[in-house]
């Protein structure tokens, strides 16, 4: 047990464990000190100074965000002292800070703006250095666009790259007062080896790093009378959205955004969740195909262990870091993708729609899934198969804008067909997910049993540990599958690409004889994307992890092949898994990008 | 008035003394005794902060850690200091020695010299050196070795944790204090990190003992100091003198007759005027400095003067925490629109509030530092500020 | 491009693959090419397993370590206080006028850059300057047209 330590903050006297920071003690005490470098998610920076306090004795002001606490240590948080100063660096960051806040695109969701009002900061008192700076904007990327003016150096962009994700897409450079936050050579980023994955717009307490947004296009797309807006949404979209429209953090709101779209005037209100089982069909066959031409045909030229494909921040990362495994990849399409392909295609053909007028929108938790949309290798069915990805955020203000009353909406169901899903599609949203509801598909497939485990969770695979492995023995196989009688399937799962490249690292050593690794770039899975609701912190995304489990147990259907939807588009269009027409539409390749 | 306090010293540059002889009796002794000898002596650090050297070592000597280290600091930046070029170029294998004991007190295998990049041409005599030193353990038996490492032109790399992040091959910007470098210095090890006159000194207390140093100067700041001196002197250079002067013993020995103002402990030191030069005490009992002794007679503009130390700080700040980077642009802007007549003069006050901020809430001693000759000369040369 | 690439294996082979061998790494590419070329940083990213972007930001953290191509002999003037009083500002004057470039510019035939630096550890003999890493102190306008006539001839 940790040592115990007794101070005093603000006269209260508190004990906390050894090695406790005075902010965090001060939590203890329900004392607030404002604070901007800290993160919760990210190891401690101590440099925007804005939490310092004055320490009994000392002479300079400790930044409680970087102080561990001592035994008698006697805290003051709210002095002339410790007022001033905080005043006089909220207005030092605010000389340097393109203060344009009411054109600006986090306004209102700004935590220096939030500061400056907090500290009723009023007339400058310090000179404008903006016009000094020669500031630049990054509007390059579809993703994410990169505005220095707005840049207050906290350097939580440059920690999240770095220690969550393993990227360093972003880092410090230059000195005194050139320091800034820098790509490679200030080249866009764009052309670096950013994933897009948005960690960075989630932590950037100012409009520095935000989403590239579309919210425009699509309202042009919604009132353009000539154009059919189909839209999707992704898994973890529905238990994030609220939080961005007053609704309590961890609350499913299915139902109400489904409601939302169609008075924002969407066509057709459709689920990613219908691609989400669809991928399972496609991921769990070509996994079983996989371990066939393996361990039956011998054949070289298949790669295990296979990966998972869904999400677009992992591809970027494993196309700059490991692109020796991209043939380890699965072939798959991200269920957004898919469904992209089938909204211009099977939807069009079934609704007899001219697949030219089609706007294909999708709301996702998700930045990377911006850039995915762009790629050259997402034109299967002779368009942009998706043509406009908002992120969970974009989609409230445009309920905001709709001055729809979000909590006082009735819940309604997705339009048929491509709206139908299972508890296997739902649990996509969280890290784990895919690999559960693969393994509900496949074993099922190979044994004609469910999975051995109760209520069909396979609690091993669920959970926020950043690496969790799990193994599943296969027994009393039948017809195709007598092959894997016997066979111990070893599977992993990674979340945040820093834990991805333990993962990949462990297989290039030799070290991993998984058949199996579900990597997604997010920490938490989809649930913690980068383009869900800001902040974001363990805390939440533990919350909105219990509410996708919720979910899931609460739908009758809860395996991917048992969704009617997803036998009909077999039987009517795609045949079976792996077909010519799904690997013409639903799979793809990709292609080594530079990693320095 | 004779000018009876102001002493010349030499132990710095004092030849009289064989490397071997004082390693071979010191690491003879036990590492309570030496430390117990260097805190007799009241040596405290001389690069400007003046900790007890002997309690830096006592501390580092305490960690359980296998590996350990001790750094010489010879990133010598601030400006108007010079010293520490000359002690390397002269008696190198001094600080070669004091490291060599320091490593024996806290048990180190290895030893690095930081030096700044501006002192390369210092490098090739150095390495030579240390061959000659290396051997010298060699033949006594001493398993330790030193190696060099570069700087490449950054003040703040002066500052000790800076410093260890530049030589683990990153960006010099000071870390967070707590945890120490007595605890968690060079790759997160316990590291003594001295200033190369500090080592120099460390190796003469055991080369004459330590009561031949405490002799020298006052309590508060025992023994001599080696001083860089510059700016409007007829004899600028480098001297070695007992602590304890007033400014005004050493301007009679030092200026040029007319002198307004001597800046005592470089650009993040204090500027003392004529007025207060009687009753200012050189040392850590009045102004401490680093040995950097700049002095202006009354031809000189002190805004110019704060002007280039403002431009050198505004630059030289690694940049990471707002009230150094920001509060630096700020306070050179604000002096020149005063200057220039686009702020009113009390837009001054508002500066030095500003700076008493940047006092206490920087991030590492460089930044707190920086309001030392804000202060001093805006408050004592406030019409040279506005007209 | 080949070269630098060379030069970068050679000096990570003498200096090590580890993140402290970076700096060394950086040094070394200065003293050959006088400054550190995207290409360059891109190598040592790969030579030591590290992101471009830190090799980027360690590089333009230190004044020594230019990213910016640069002149045979980098002329680097003392610009702080003592050397200011002594006198600089003429020396700046005058290679100005014999080079033909202003500060911070390289000449065409990319023989000499002309650069200020920061206290440069000579204030009891200013004005100062580096050439490379060569110092020259108590500078005048003759002798500085001297030492730099020299360089011309070199």
């Amino acid at each position: 047990m940790a040592k115990k330590i007794n101070l005093i903050i603000d006269g209260i006297p508190v004990t906390v464990d050894e090695g406790t920071t005075i902010l965090h003690a001060a939590k203890q005490l329900n004392i607030h000190i404002p604070t901007l470098c800290y993160h919760d998610d990210l190891c401690v920076a101590g440099n925007c100074r804005v939490c310092v306090v004055e320490m009994k004795g000392a002479r300079t002001l400790p930044a409680s965000c970087a102080m561990p606490v001592a035994e008698g240590m006697e805290i003051m948080t709210n002095t002339i002292k410790v007022r001033t100063a905080r005043k006089h660096i909220i207005e030092l960051l605010l000389s340097e800070h393109n203060a344009q806040c009411t054109t600006c695109y986090k306004n209102g969701n700004c935590e220096l703006q939030s500061l400056a009002a907090e500290y009723k900061i009023s007339e400058p008192t310090f000179i404008d250095l903006v016009p000094l700076k020669n500031y630049q904007i990054d509007a390059f990327s579809p993703s994410i666009i990169k505005d220095d003016s707005k840049c207050i150096r906290c350097q939580r962009c440059v920690r999240t790259c770095e220690e969550l994700q393993h990227v360093s897409a972003l880092g410090v450079a230059y000195k005194g007062d050139k320091m800034k936050i820098s790509t490679f050579f200030e080249n866009p980023m764009f052309e670096v080896v950013c994933t897009n994955c948005g960690q960075c717009v989630n932590r950037c307490p100012t409009g520095a790093l935000v989403e590239r947004n579309y919210i425009d296009e699509v309202w042009d797309a919604i009132y353009n009378p000539d154009k059919h807006v189909v839209v999707q949404t992704a898994p973890a979209v529905r238990v994030a959205l609220g939080e961005d429209l007053g609704v309590p953090t961890g609350e499913i709101v299915t139902g109400k955004m489904v409601s939302a779209l169609r008075r924002l005037g969407f066509d057709s209100v459709l689920d990613t969740d219908f691609t989400a089982d669809l991928t399972i069909m496609e991921e769990g066959f070509e996994l079983l195909g996989r371990l066939k031409k393996v361990l039956v045909d011998k054949d070289s030229s298949v790669k295990l262990p296979m990966t998972t494909s869904c999400s677009p921040g992992w591809i970027k990362f494993i196309e700059h870091t490991y692109p020796e495994y991209l043939d380890n990849v699965s072939s798959c399409k991200s269920p957004q993708q898919m469904f992209g392909a089938l909204a211009k295609t099977y939807y069009a053909q079934k609704r007899n729609v001219d697949p030219a007028k089609i706007v294909s929108v999708s709301i996702m938790p998700c930045t990377a899934k911006k850039f995915e949309a762009d790629r050259p290798e997402m034109r299967s069915s002779g368009f942009k198969d998706v043509d406009y990805v908002l992120t969970t955020r974009e989609l409230a203000v445009m309920i905001k804008q709709a001055g729809i009353d979000f909590g006082a909406l009735p819940e309604s169901r997705y339009d048929s067909f491509m709206g139908e899903s299972s508890g296997a599609a739902v649990i996509f949203g969280a890290t784990g997910g895919v690999m559960e509801a693969a393994l509900r598909t496949a074993y099922e497939v190979v044994t004609g049993r469910e999975v051995p485990f109760d209520g069909l969770n396979i609690t091993p695979v669920r959970g926020m540990e950043g690496v969790r492995e799990a193994s599943i023995k296969i027994e009393q196989t039948q017809g195709d599958w007598k092959f894997l009688e016997g066979a111990v399937l070893k599977t992993v799962v990674a979340h945040g690409l820093t834990n991805a490249k333990k993962v990949m690292d462990a297989v290039r050593a030799g070290k991993g004889d998984w058949h199996f690794i579900e990597i997604m770039a997010c920490p938490g899975g989809c649930l913690g994307g980068g383009g869900q609701p800001i902040p974001t912190s363990a805390e939440i995304r533990q919350k909105r992890a219990d509410a996708i489990y919720r979910e899931d147990a609460g739908k009758t259907i809860r395996k991917s092949h048992e969704n009617p939807e997803i036998v009909s588009i077999y039987q009517e269009f795609l045949h079976e898994p792996n077909s010519h027409k799904s690997h013409e539409l639903l799979h793809t390749h990709y292609k080594e990008r530079q990693r320095y | 008035m004779p000018n009876n306090f102001l002493r010349r010293v030499d132990l710095i540059f004092d030849e009289d003394c064989n490397l071997k002889d004082v390693l071979k009796s010191t690491y003879q002794r036990s590492n309570d005794d030496i430390i117990n000898e260097l805190l007799e002596s009241g040596l405290k650090g001389r690069g400007g902060a003046g900790f007890p050297t002997a309690l830096k070592w006592k501390f580092t000597s305490e960690q359980p850690d296998a590996d350990k280290y001790i750094v010489c600091n010879a990133d010598e930046g601030e400006p108007g200091t010079f010293k520490d070029r000359e002690i390397l170029f002269k008696v190198p294998f001094k600080v070669f020695g004091g490291m060599a004991i320091c490593a024996k007190v806290i048990g180190a295998k290895e030893g690095f010299l930081y030096l700044r990049g501006e002192y390369r041409f210092l490098l090739p005599e150095l390495e030579n050196q240390l061959k000659v030193f290396h051997s010298a353990l060699n033949d006594l038996g001493i398993n330790f070795t030193i190696k060099i490492v570069m700087g490449s032109g950054a003040y703040i790399c002066g500052e000790e944790s800076a410093l260890f992040e530049s030589m683990e091959g990153d960006r010099g910007e000071p870390r967070n204090k707590p945890p120490y470098p007595t605890v968690s210095g060079f790759r997160k090890k316990p590291t003594v990190i001295n200033n190369v006159e500090t080592l120099v000194y460390s190796f003469m207390i055991f080369r004459y003992g330590a009561r031949k140093f405490k002799e020298l100067g006052t309590a508060d700041s025992r023994g001599s100091k080696v001083f860089s001196i510059s700016g409007d002197t007829p004899k600028p250079g480098i001297y070695e003198l007992e602590l304890g002067m007033t400014v005004e013993q050493f301007v009679e020995e030092f200026g040029d007759g007319d002198t307004k103002a001597v800046q005592v402990g470089g650009a993040s030191g204090f500027c003392v005027p004529r007025k207060k030069f009687k009753d200012t005490i050189i040392g850590f009992e009045g102004v401490p400095t680093g040995g950097s002794m700049m002095l202006f007679n009354s031809s000189r503009s002190m805004y110019n003067v704060l002007k280039n130390y403002l431009e050198f700080f505004e630059e030289e700040s690694c940049g990471q925490c707002t009230p150094c980077r920001v509060g630096c642009q700020q306070l050179k802007l604000g002096i020149e629109a005063v200057k220039k007549g686009e702020r009113h003069a009390v837009y001054l006050d508002q500066l030095q509030k500003l700076a008493q901020t940047m006092k206490i809430t920087a991030k590492c001693g460089l930044g707190q530092s920086v309001a030392n000759s804000f202060f001093s000369i805006v408050e004592n040369f406030k019409e040279e500020m506005i007209y | 491009m080949a070269e630098t690439k060379e030069l970068v294996k050679t000096l990570a082979d003498r200096h090590g693959r580890t993140r402290e061998s970076l700096i060394p790494i950086l040094q070394g590419v200065v003293q050959q090419e006088r400054y550190i070329s995207s290409e360059a940083m891109t190598e040592i990213a790969r030579e030591l397993d590290i992101s471009a972007a830190k090799v980027y930001g360690t590089a333009t953290f230190y004044s020594f370590l230019d990213t910016q191509p640069r002149g045979k002999f980098v002329i680097r003037v003392c610009r702080t206080i003592s050397c200011a009083m002594r006198g600089k500002s003429l020396i700046i004057q005058e290679i100005e006028d014999l080079l033909k470039i202003k500060v911070g510019e390289t000449t065409q035939n990319r023989r000499f850059t002309l650069l200020e630096t920061n206290c440069l550890g000579w204030c009891h003999k200013g004005p100062a300057m580096l050439v490379n890493d060569e110092v020259y102190t108590e500078l005048t306008p003759e002798r500085v047209r001297d030492i730099i006539n020299e360089y011309m001839n070199k």
